[in-house]
């Protein structure tokens, strides 16, 4: 692209007497996946209006716990304390993996890839343990529009946590196949948006549904 | 271009053949003044929209590639003045329709009471209006009147000149109440009450319906609105009175609310007086918790895990009726018996208090809410 | 558990032989229909041996031109029939007076209306409007291709997928009853327990999945794969229009989505989102997705500006004039449509300040659209108009637009809303702008375009009889409507008791018979425009004698768009190298890298289909084996890393050489 630009320019300053230049002649290839990022990028914010639109529907339906349980006879804290912990922990440790993926040491890459993959596995353990807690007391997503939007909203969160995950371990099956190739490097940092981008929401999810719920 | 002109003119022309178009000539005040909100707008919109279009004709005719006598400038694409006139000209005509909108929007913003019964009377000659609760149903109309103790299905009647208090509602889906000649439509809502205020003035059977959607009965979910005089009304309350028609209770509601199409005219003697409250809080039913009871509860914390199974098992529900095999099996919140209220906590009517009937004087009015009947009461603690 | 255990029901969920509508005599005939025309098409295509060819250079293609021509064909398809709908409804409201029922019964007049709807706008507005992008921006730009080749074939079959659902659902069960929104509590189990509404959720999440994707990539495409010196205040007019809609359609489809989600939990889990009891609100929905429905209306509606402004500069040989202003026009729109959704129910009783708000936002919106038709006006001024069919769409456009503008800015008076909304003064506003401003746009944009995709020019004679047929048609069919909606007439009405009002809904059936020939005179068109295709075939690429960057390579253009990238210097990017003396570059080609064809967009979306068809009908077996298969197809996919491959030099000469050889036979 630089160079091209500089073509451009050149025959800009000399359009005055001579023809133009309209093509470029010297072409590079074009580098594969050079919209990825980008492209990943508008697709996340896409899914942060699919998180905004559950916000907002906890936001109006999140009083209406139809004479029912209310987040504070519901939500347990320490747990959730726990559970955020291990996803903020999965955060970084993904850190780690693409400071090695940088260097490109693919065996403590993977390391720290598999670490994250168990943070993240232990956060959706701890949140189906807290949901069929619920579920056991008669907390169900039928209950109440309250509990229909806490479900959906966390549920939704976890179901991106499990798709990660996947996503993960593909990736990790890929990296030890075919190494740190240009395109695996490229999906590893993707992944690792992504994987910011949830920890982003949950951090909504934490303060929003359930330190205001048990607070207010 | 011509022959696409004289065809576009056509249907215009029926339009003006039309004499029956009731939004432009409805019979009640509210009414009138949308009526002139319409026109008053329309030509605002015409000052720009007439130009525009014989410019464009005119245009099209004028630099027509056959004509080479017309000017021909190909580079000519910027006019710093001609930019300004264009962007400021539709900026000036919605400033004034936005202005047209805020005043209008508030004077005739439907749960205002009304300040006027005719074009030029004072507040100071506003009769007591009259209070009419209208309840959507699948797919009638049920109209009660507290003030009468009467009821009726697909018929309602208003003295001329009266204002009309509605407060609307809807048993099971979203419909809209709508008499043109009267006033402008509102949404009738299950659980949740809107209200419209109007005055008819001019006697006479009008039409109204329902301007939603609202499913395989909606076509015919007609009624008429009839508009008389007070001795006229009288004789229609006592009318209604004298029709040997039953009382409408809960029984009979549940009954009525049962779907049913093309409906005649049903006419109820007297109401159990907490029908429309019952009905509004959606706790017809015996046993049901009421929203209003419920929007307490919920507004103190719930009930907490010992609530969870405060639920009973639907015994009578609108998808079997429907002819359908709930996937789902639907249930309901139960009431909360106490000694001194067996039949649930509280079966007041919770009457909402009335808005200020005192003119407009520029300000904003205070937002109506649609939620009063839900809140909270001391009584209830 | 094992007692009761039907092994029916766990087979075959919901769907029996009950669920096909073998005693509808309409239905049954169109099935029959539509089973011998699939007969023929599929025979046809075997006789010919055409199997391998569609397959390979077209299902699997990557490239964006190709893809951008089905979608079109998909739209136009489906225009024929959501069109079908529209004057089965017409029919019905033309004689159902005086107690006469008419020929549909409530159950079947009502899918009718809600299919008209979501088709016309799901599945026939938005192909075309995708089809368009998809083929024109890459072109305009002076890209060889999309940034995500594969994503564009696979948001293609979803949306294809998407509308066979709907198609499904007319042999096979029904459709929603609830009309085109779908406003619970109507939507929700307790009133509307049958497949209908879990075709519309399934058919609708299907096909936005593939909408939002290709918003995705167009944005990318455009803001990455420019030509060097294109600037973004030197792009086209239709790419910039095409830009703001594709950030419209990322920034409102999620929500839509969103709430379909959640209806659709409503309806399969029994939540109480949207239902009467337990604290739900059905309000929340009706908010929710028109602010997902009014930016769609925008999405819609800005590539059709971007047509006319392409057109009306190529056809008055002029500069497009204010194309500054332009450009803000169309990005305060994008802005401003996400700030307008209540106009759509002030009747909901949200009270006057909230009213008046929303409606002087709308009405501000006329500002900026207001400013573009003046852009337009004086690009005619001092131009020279040739007018060719394209520029007769445009005329047509802006003189129909400006009703449709002012009875929109009087829908957005709230107290005049409360008397017309909902009514058939309603209806005859948003078809005053949808067909006076995207369908007319459409047909601008595919006439204008076809040579360049397509290699021939259409024959006007037919365009012109299409033309008039559309034009004089629309006028019949709603202004009619737009009378009756000042008789208080609402919409959505089957029978009605007052006898005058016959006379307009005969009126306006008749207008929607003039459109039928219309959309047949099209038809005609395109097959004497394939038969007569040697005498209008475009040699040169450049038949309109046109000012953007699509026009300067062949029609229809390589695999690889350019030989060479373009420099750009102008938003006329082509005028200007004509001005300049260009001079077509006829050595020094390289090697070209492109993607390589893949079958999994196909088969992701085929997969999606059963997917959806077992979530509909309960065949939940099926439903989980289409979910597990979806995602170890998508992963299998991944593994795949070569994707791309070079076109020789050798080729690309000898392409190039062909090319010089038409020129010059054209005289050129």
């Amino acid at each position: 692209m630089a160079s091209v630009t500089a073509d451009a320019s050149a025959a800009e300053a000399g359009s005055a007497n001579e023809q133009p230049v309209f093509y470029v002649t010297d072409e590079h290839e074009h580098a594969e996946g050079g919209s990825t990022q980008l492209g990943f990028w508008l697709y996340l914010m896409s899914d942060c209006l699919v998180f905004a639109v559950l916000f907002a529907t906890y936001g109006v339906l999140g009083g209406s716990f139809a004479a029912g349980p209310s987040p504070k006879d519901l939500f347990d804290l320490p747990l959730v304390a726990l559970n955020t912990t291990m996803l903020l922990l999965s955060s970084i440790t993904y850190g780690f993996a693409v400071l090695e993926m940088q260097k490109n040491r693919v065996s403590p890459m993977l390391l720290w890839l598999a670490i994250t993959g168990l943070f993240g596995a232990a956060f959706l353990g701890i949140e189906l343990f807290e949901f069929t807690h619920m579920i056991l007391e008669g907390a169900t997503p039928k209950r109440s529009a309250f509990l229909s939007s806490f479900f959906t909203l966390v549920g939704t969160h976890g179901l991106h946590v499990t798709f990660g995950i996947i996503w993960m371990i593909t990736l990790i099956v890929q990296v030890r196949m075919f190494g740190l190739t240009d395109a695996n490097k490229r999906r590893l940092l993707c992944l690792s948006m992504f994987w910011h981008f949830l920890d982003v929401v949950w951090i909504g999810v934490f303060t929003f549904v359930y330190l205001m719920g048990v607070l207010r | 271009m011509k022959r696409f002109r004289i065809i576009a003119l056509l249907p215009l022309l029926a339009v003006l053949g039309g004499c029956n178009a009731v939004v432009l000539n409805p019979a009640g005040d509210i009414a009138v003044q949308q009526r002139d909100l319409v026109v008053i707008s329309t030509i605002l919109m015409l000052l720009i929209i007439l130009p525009v279009m014989a410019l464009t004709a005119f245009f099209a005719w004028h630099y027509r590639q056959s004509n080479t006598s017309a000017q021909y400038d190909p580079d000519w694409a910027h006019s710093t003045h001609l930019e300004l006139i264009i962007w400021s000209a539709p900026l000036l005509i919605i400033i004034c329709l936005g202005a047209v909108t805020w005043m209008a929007t508030h004077m005739l913003d439907p749960y205002r009471p009304i300040s006027r019964t005719t074009p030029g009377a004072t507040a100071a000659e506003i009769k007591k209006p009259l209070n009419v609760q209208v309840v959507a149903l699948d797919w009638k109309w049920l109209f009660i009147y507290p003030d009468y103790g009467i009821a009726t299905v697909n018929e309602m009647a208003a003295p001329l000149d009266q204002p009309i208090n509605f407060k609307i509602t809807a048993s099971s889906v979203m419909n809209a109440f709508y008499v043109p000649a009267l006033a402008g439509m509102v949404y009738a809502m299950p659980g949740m009450q809107t209200q419209l205020h109007a005055v008819i003035n001019k006697p006479g059977t009008f039409k109204g319906f329902s301007a939603n959607y609202s499913g395989s009965g909606f076509s015919e979910m007609r009624f008429n609105f009839i508009g008389a005089d007070q001795a006229g009304f009288d004789k229609w309350v006592a009318d209604v009175k004298a029709s040997g028609g039953s009382t409408l209770g809960r029984t009979e509601y549940l009954d009525l609310e049962r779907p049913s199409e093309a409906v005649p005219v049903k006419k109820y003697a007297s109401i159990d007086p907490q029908i429309f409250h019952l009905i509004l809080n959606m706790c017809v039913q015996p046993g049901k918790m009421c929203t209003h009871e419920m929007a307490a509860i919920d507004a103190k914390g719930g009930l907490g895990l010992a609530g969870a199974y405060n639920v009973q098992d639907i015994e009578y529900d609108k998808s079997a009726r429907r002819g359908s095999d709930p996937m789902v099996k639907k249930s309901y919140v139960a009431s909360v018996c106490t000694k001194a209220a067996p039949m649930g906590m509280d079966v007041q009517a919770a009457e909402v208090t009335p808005i200020s009937a005192t003119p407009l004087l520029g300000a904003g009015l205070p937002r109506p809410s649609m939620f009063q009947s839900f809140a909270p009461k001391p009584s209830n603690s | 558990m094992f007692e009761n255990f039907d092994l029916q029901k766990a087979i075959f969920g919901r769907l029996s032989l009950e669920s096909i509508p073998y005693h509808e005599p309409i239905l049954l005939a169109t099935f029959i229909a539509v089973l011998i025309g699939g007969a023929v098409v599929v025979g046809a295509i075997t006789y010919f041996k055409l199997w391998g060819y569609l397959w390979h250079e077209w299902f699997t293609s990557v490239d964006h031109k190709r893809i951008g021509v089905m979608y079109i064909v998909l739209g136009l398809v489906m225009l024929l029939r959501g069109f079908a709908d529209a004057i089965m409804m017409r029919a019905q409201q033309a004689i159902a007076f005086n107690g006469n029922e008419g020929y549909l019964p409530a159950h079947h007049f009502d899918q009718i209306f809600t299919a008209h709807g979501v088709i016309m706008i799901f599945f026939v507005a938005m192909p075309l409007v995708t089809g368009l992008m998809n083929f024109v921006v890459p072109l305009q730009i002076g890209a060889r291709d999309v940034a995500f080749p594969f994503l564009n074939n696979f948001s293609f079959w979803m949306t294809v997928s998407g509308a066979i659902l709907v198609m499904a659902s007319l042999f096979v069960g029904e459709f929603a009853r609830t009309g085109w929104l779908a406003y619970p509590p109507l939507s929700n189990y307790a009133y509307s327990p049958d497949v209908g509404v879990d075709y519309y959720i399934w058919a609708l999440q299907i096909a936005g999945v593939g909408t939002l994707l290709s918003g995705v990539n167009l944005i990318a495409t455009i803001v990455k794969m420019r030509a060097p010196g294109m600037t973004m205040m030197k792009m086209p007019v239709f790419t910039w229009t095409s830009l703001c809609t594709n950030i419209l359609i990322v920034a409102a489809f999620p929500v839509l989505t969103g709430v379909l989600v959640l209806l659709s939990l409503d309806r399969y889990v029994g939540t109480n989102f949207f239902t009467n009891d337990f604290g739900g609100n059905p309000m929340m929905y009706v908010n929710l997705i028109w602010i997902w429905g009014h930016p769609e209306v925008y999405i819609l509606v800005l590539p059709a500006f971007g047509v006319f402004s392409e057109v009306t500069a190529t056809f008055c040989g002029k500069r497009l004039f204010g194309y500054t202003s332009m450009v803000y026009a169309t990005v305060v729109i994008t802005i401003l449509s996400y700030l307008v959704w209540l106009h759509h129910f002030f009747t909901m009783g949200s009270g006057a300040s909230v009213n008046s708000f929303f409606g002087i936002t709308t009405m501000i919106i006329s500002i900026p659209t207001g400013a573009k038709l003046f852009n337009w006006l004086f690009t005619m001024y001092r131009g020279r108009i040739r007018f060719e069919l394209p520029m007769m769409w445009t005329v047509a456009f802006m003189l129909t637009f400006v009703i449709g503008g002012m009875t929109g800015v009087l829908l957005a008076v709230p107290p005049a809303d409360f008397v017309l909304h909902n009514s058939l003064f309603l209806i005859a506003h948003f078809h005053n702008v949808i067909i006076g401003g995207v369908v007319f746009g459409m047909f601008a944009g595919i006439t204008y375009w076809f040579p360049k995709a397509i290699g021939f020019r259409l024959d006007p004679f037919w365009g012109k009889m299409s033309f008039w047929f559309w034009v004089s048609g629309f006028y019949f069919a709603f202004m009619p409507l737009y009378a009756l909606g000042l008789m208080g007439v609402t919409r959505r009405l089957r029978v009605f008791d007052d006898p005058s009002l016959q006379i307009y809904f005969v009126v306006a059936a008749f207008g929607a018979l003039l459109i039928a020939l219309g959309i047949g005179s099209f038809l005609v068109q395109i097959a004497v425009s394939i038969k007569n295709r040697e005498k209008l075939r475009d040699v040169t690429g450049d038949p309109w004698n046109a000012r953007t960057l699509e026009w300067s390579t062949s029609s229809p253009p390589p695999v690889y768009n350019f030989a060479f990238t373009p420099v750009v210097y102008d938003h006329d990017a082509w005028w200007d190298m004509k001005e300049h003396g260009y001079k077509r570059p006829l050595s020094g080609f390289k090697p070209i890298h492109m993607p390589k064809n893949t079958s999994a967009g196909i088969i992701l979306a085929g997969i999606c289909f059963v997917t959806g068809f077992a979530l509909i009908w309960y065949i939940w077996w099926l439903a989980a084996l289409g979910f597990v298969s979806l995602i170890a197809t998508a992963i299998g996919h991944t593994f795949n890393y070569n994707r791309g491959f070079s076109i020789p030099a050798q080729q690309v000469v000898e392409t190039e050489r062909e090319r010089t050889a038409l020129l010059q036979s054209a005289g050129a």
